[in-house]
């Protein structure tokens, strides 16, 4: 297959497969679930399909149609891009194991909207990854947006709508007032918002413009869940777990923070950006982000409000270290968003099967836990250790880089704030570790013993099981993705 | 200036500001149209009296006529009676309509019976 | 309908010349603008001999369809060419009457032929249900009347024609949102027809003074005329009865009050055709007047016509957003946020800039697709609700899923969500408004405040069908089918694919608005 092709089929596949699910559904739920795999599996396949070239050197790209003169609907693959989309399509087909093994477990209504919703979501995101242009990013960026809505909205109980409501309003409000005057910005002073190396908007946007056009972007992009425009984030987790934990801890959020890293890279240009005063301010709106946002994960008592949070810090470490500006630093950047993604991915999974098969949600109610779910609770112990940054962890090497990028940058600031929000993600992952081992299920407030449970369904298990080895697996295999996120240097 | 001498257009704007005045006061939805009727009216004597110009005969050459008024304002008119007439009817009819459907061809006392 | 446009190098959009490929296979070319007058007018007659049920509705709808494929091929003839001009009874343009098919006469004939289409191809069963047989003949005489209207203002070359055809268009448009069940709906007409009747007597009273001052009701001769009387206290005059007379036919804020009844009373799918291309066709006359004619008559055109418009524009905006997102009936929640689109196409136009008049024009036909598509739905809503009342189509989604998907894509087209064709013309509002200076970032604001109303409007619409709970979750997607018409539903999902369609491949609309911008600014394209 051209590497064309394969662009186009990676989009359209994911569509198609949302039609296809829907009529499966009908057949039955195992045609369902089997079509699901199927089309996840054939997804992965097509989007690693272009890694080798993308390794190579080459930029495939494809452009479909020009719908307003110099406007056009077009994709390009560049090393983020792929780096993005080989991860999300990747984690898909874990994720959709998962979905089986909790959706059936927890007998969820809709299955078949869930998973055709899903498929839909996950062609945005592929899309998102190989946008050529920021018109392209904004229109997969949008259909990602209400593609997931009704996925938050999937219980559809008067809590859940709120909170549903509270998602769309955040994201689609910030990307109507702030995100979309930035592009149309960005297409009027620079011609066209064609993602290239060095920059469209170097040397045609001067002074305080820059500042206010990345400020416009940072808090346009909502999806990067920079403060103040987190709280979709939170409100999201009234979403069932599979949701949560692809889409609010790798697709959707990263969809957010990789376009702002496009942004920085391929339309301000690090060069161009370097001396503007908005990178500083950057810097310090996301340092902000890590230490408010983990400060706020300490007071969490819900388990999955708590990784809510605590994605919105780490989500701002790949902010903050492409503002840096430096090249280690934008190796860090683009290695967390695999890195946390695993690690989080892996959380999430074990949250979801705690819900599973003890229905618990609240952190309190984990005394002991460790025991009934031994193989759960171990893959939640790597991912927390992942997220505080302990090797041998993926969390670990993408730390590591960010850290020597802030050495590089002379950032005091960035150095405190990463040294300053790993004493506090120990501070909220570690308490849940030891109740959830040391602690004994019978002792404390005297509420009644809890219902015999063992692990839950094995299609989860085995999914947790899988991330929980990719997190510790990235420690040392995360040369490919190395490879491909050196090839960003050459815009630095 | 010569207002005496402009009194047709003092005319015309008077019939206009009569019926609207009717349109707008009037409660009676009868009332309110032949407010429309005499609005539409002053528009028409508008068109035909710019028309005329004193002396003036008839576009038709022939011995002894020298000015020619224009005829065209009247063959608009002409149209615009018909459009006149018909809007008249449309609203009467409606009026009956209404009449039957409310009882009533009072604004405030249609409007009273909607209200939930 | 498909465009055959291409994009070129330059940027610009050249269209392969529609009179050389179609002139052989069409003789009556030449002959089109006037029977593009001519097949409703002389089908509305005919229809009302055709008693036996459905056969009237078959041939209004046949005749609009001939009506709509007329209007393409005038569009792709006069699209980056010259207008088609037509001498009733070959009398020469200046006396006798023109008729002129331009760039923007065209566009606005695909909108209004093709919203007649498809709301007809659909509505056959939400009308049946709607009206007694024994009036259904006279209905749908009445809808081609309304039709020929609609469309001879569109191609009439001549100040007075148009004011025939407009009233044409009322008388009928009155009837249609009269004649159906809803007895509300004759105290709304009522109250249309008393402004409708007055905003056209104005008009002729414009008309007049002009015709006094220039001796003729030719536009293109009106418009070379009237700058030796440029200025003088009859234009003016003038220029504000036709400008207040056509405001109040195309509902501008605060003339707007009629509209909101009208549309939320009138029959479902009736509401769908007039909201599609009603106040459109006065505003494209009010474009016309003030651009083609006035521009010239006045010194200060430009700065009188932004300074009184733009600040109607904006409130427009705003009231008939912020009114939309209180309002309980989906009807008249959709009447309200026409009152604010009409402002959009106001503001564009009041920017009084070539860019700023593109976005306007697009945006009627993209508001068309819209708002059109979203009526549609609530017809077929309103096939199993009661009334359209929110709380009644409370939980409706799960009844009908695709019904409801087809909303949602117009929805997401009436906000300006990239991917639908209300983006592009969003766009195209935003960078005039831009272009416009200091203003104009205000501007911006108010264009980006608005579109967050609509999606908190259109949301709420959402959030009921699929949540509210009048519809039980018994309801399979089976019965769907069952109780949606299947024409309504197609003519649904046509509108809403346009929409998709139009919002990536959008060439035609786009050459059509671009050039009639520069029509109307002076500038030939």
């Amino acid at each position: 297959m051209s590497a064309e092709l394969a662009i186009l089929a990676s989009l359209a596949l994911p569509l198609a497969g949302a039609v296809l699910i829907a009529f499966a559904g009908r057949i039955g739920v195992n045609v369902r679930e089997a079509a699901t795999m199927l089309i996840a599996g054939a997804l992965a396949l097509i989007v690693w399909s272009l890694v080798p070239a993308v390794a190579a050197g080459e930029r495939p790209q494809v452009s479909v149609a020009e719908v307003l003169p110099g406007i056009e609907l077009a994709f390009a693959v560049e090393p983020l891009g792929m780096l993005f989309a080989a991860l999300a399509s990747m984690l898909w087909i874990v994720n959709s194991l998962y979905s089986i093994g909790y959706m059936r477990g927890n007998e969820e209504a809709n299955q078949t909207r869930f998973y055709a919703l899903f498929a839909v979501s996950l062609g945005a995101t592929v899309g998102v990854a190989f946008a050529a242009n920021l018109f392209t990013l904004f229109l997969f960026y949008e259909v990602l947006t209400l593609s997931t809505y009704p996925l938050v909205a999937h219980k559809g109980d008067r809590q859940s709508v709120a909170s549903a409501r509270v998602y769309l309003v955040v994201l689609l409000s910030t990307s109507i007032v702030l995100f979309l005057p930035a592009i149309i910005w960005t297409y009027l002073v620079a011609g066209s918002g064609d993602f290239t190396l060095g920059g469209v908007l170097a040397g045609k946007l001067e002074g305080a413009g820059v500042g206010v056009l990345l400020l416009l972007f940072v808090f346009g992009i909502g999806k990067a869940a920079v403060m103040p425009v987190h709280p979709w984030l939170p409100a999201a987790m009234v979403a069932p777990t599979p949701v949560s934990a692809l889409l609010h801890a790798v697709a959707v959020v990263k969809a957010g923070v990789f376009a702002i890293t496009k942004v920085i890279i391929y339309i301000f240009g690090v060069e161009h950006l370097a001396g503007a005063f908005g990178a500083d301010l950057l810097v310090f709106i996301a340092a902000f982000t890590i230490i408010a946002a983990s400060i706020v994960a300490l007071r969490q008592t819900n388990l999955k409000r708590l990784l809510a949070y605590s994605t919105v810090a780490q989500l701002s470490y790949v902010v903050m270290a492409i503002a840096l500006l430096t090249p280690l630093a934008g190796i860090g950047a683009a290695v967390h968003i695999v890195a946390h993604a695993f690690g989080k991915i892996t959380l999430f999974f074990a949250a979801g099967a705690i819900y599973t098969a003890a229905h618990k949600t609240e952190i309190t109610e984990l005394r002991g836990i460790g025991r009934r779910m031994p193989v759960t609770m171990m893959a939640f112990t790597i991912g927390a250790l992942s997220m505080i940054g302990v090797p041998p962890t993926g969390g670990f090497v993408s730390k590591w880089y960010i850290l020597a990028g802030a050495y590089q940058a002379d950032s005091m600031l960035a150095l405190v704030t990463i040294l300053a929000s790993t004493v506090l993600n120990a501070a909220y992952l570690l308490p849940i570790i030891y109740l959830a081992w040391f602690a004994r299920e019978d002792e404390g407030d005297g509420t009644p013993p809890a219902r015999v449970h063992g692990e839950a369904p094995w299609p989860a298990v085995l999914a947790l099981g899988l991330t929980a080895a990719l997190t510790v697996g990235f420690f040392v295999f995360h040369g490919a993705a190395l490879d491909i996120a050196r090839q960003l240097l050459a815009g630095f | 200036m010569d207002i005496l001498g402009l009194y047709h257009y003092w005319i015309f704007a008077v019939l206009l500001m009569t019926g609207f005045f009717a349109i707008v006061a009037k409660p009676n939805l009868v009332k309110k149209l032949i407010g429309l009727s005499l609005f539409q009216s002053a528009v028409f004597l508008c068109y035909i009296t710019m028309g005329k110009i004193e002396g003036g005969t008839a576009p038709i050459m022939g011995e002894g006529a020298e000015l020619f008024s224009s005829p065209l304002p009247q063959v608009l008119i002409l149209t615009a009676i018909v459009v006149s007439i018909s809007t008249t009817a449309l609203g009467l009819g409606l009026v009956l309509r209404i009449k039957d459907e409310y009882g009533s061809i009072e604004e405030d006392e249609i409007q009273g019976q909607d209200q939930p | 309908m498909r465009s055959k446009g291409r994009i070129s190098h330059d940027g610009k959009i050249r269209f392969a010349r529609g009179e050389a490929l179609l002139a052989p296979h069409l003789p009556h070319l030449p002959h089109l603008p006037m029977l593009q007058v001519l097949v409703p007018l002389l089908m509305a007659p005919f229809v009302l001999l055709l008693h036996p049920r459905g056969l009237a509705w078959a041939a209004a709808t046949a005749a609009s369809l001939m009506a709509f494929a007329i209007a393409v091929v005038l569009a792709l003839t006069v699209v980056g060419d010259a207008p088609l001009t037509y001498q009733v009874g070959r009398w020469p343009a200046p006396y006798g009457i023109e008729l002129r098919v331009d760039d923007f006469s065209a566009l606005l004939l695909l909108v209004i032929t093709g919203a007649s289409s498809v709301t007809l191809l659909g509505g056959w069963q939400s009308l049946a249900r709607a009206l007694p047989s024994a009036r259904q003949p006279y209905y749908f005489s009445a809808w081609l009347l309304a039709l020929t209207g609609f469309v001879g203002i569109a191609v009439s070359a001549d100040a007075f024609n148009i004011f025939v055809f407009m009233e044409v268009s009322s008388l009928a448009s009155y009837v249609l949102i009269a004649g159906g069940p809803d007895r509300r709906a004759l105290s709304a007409v009522f109250k249309y027809l008393i402004m409708g009747t007055v905003g056209a007597t104005f008009y002729l009273v414009g008309i007049g003074l002009v015709y006094m001052m220039t001796g003729t009701l030719n536009l293109a001769d009106m418009a070379v005329r009237i700058s030796d009387v440029a200025d003088t206290r009859p234009v003016l005059l003038a220029a504000g009865f036709i400008t207040v007379g056509l405001a109040l036919k195309a509902a501008i804020f605060p003339l707007h009050i009629w509209l909101p009844n009208a549309y939320a009373y009138a029959p479902h799918i009736a509401t769908a055709f007039l909201a599609a291309c009603a106040t459109k066709v006065a505003l494209y006359v009010l474009l016309r007047f003030d651009f083609v004619v006035l521009q010239h008559s006045a010194s200060e055109h430009a700065v009188q016509f932004a300074g009184y418009l733009m600040p109607l524009a904006v409130l427009g905006i705003l009231v008939g957003s912020g009114v939309a997102i209180f309002e309980r009936d989906l009807k008249r929640l959709l009447a309200f946020s026409s009152v604010a689109q009409i402002g959009y196409m106001l503001l564009g136009a009041s920017l009084v800039t070539i860019a700023g008049l593109n976005a306007a024009i697009l945006h009627m036909f993209n508001h068309a697709l819209a708002k059109g598509g979203l009526f549609l739905v609530v017809a077929a809503f309103c096939t199993v609700a009661a009334s359209s009342q929110l709380e009644q189509i409370g939980g409706i989604a799960r009844k009908m899923p695709w019904t409801f998907a087809a909303f949602v894509v117009c929805g997401l087209s009436l906000i300006g969500v990239p991917g639908t064709a209300g983006f592009l013309s969003k766009w195209y509002l935003v960078t005039a408004a831009l272009d416009y200076g200091a203003l104009g970032i205000a501007l911006v604001g108010v264009i980006l405040v608005s579109s967050l109303m609509a999606v908190v409007y259109i949301w709420r619409v959402v959030e009921s069908a699929c949540f509210a709970g009048e519809f039980g979750d018994d309801a399979d997607s089976d019965s769907e089918t069952a109780a949606v018409p299947p024409l309504l539903f197609i003519a649904v999902w046509i509108v809403a694919l346009a929409n998709l369609y139009f919002g990536l491949a959008s060439a035609l609309p786009i050459e059509l608005a671009a050039s009639a911008a520069n029509l109307l600014m002076g500038n030939a394209p």
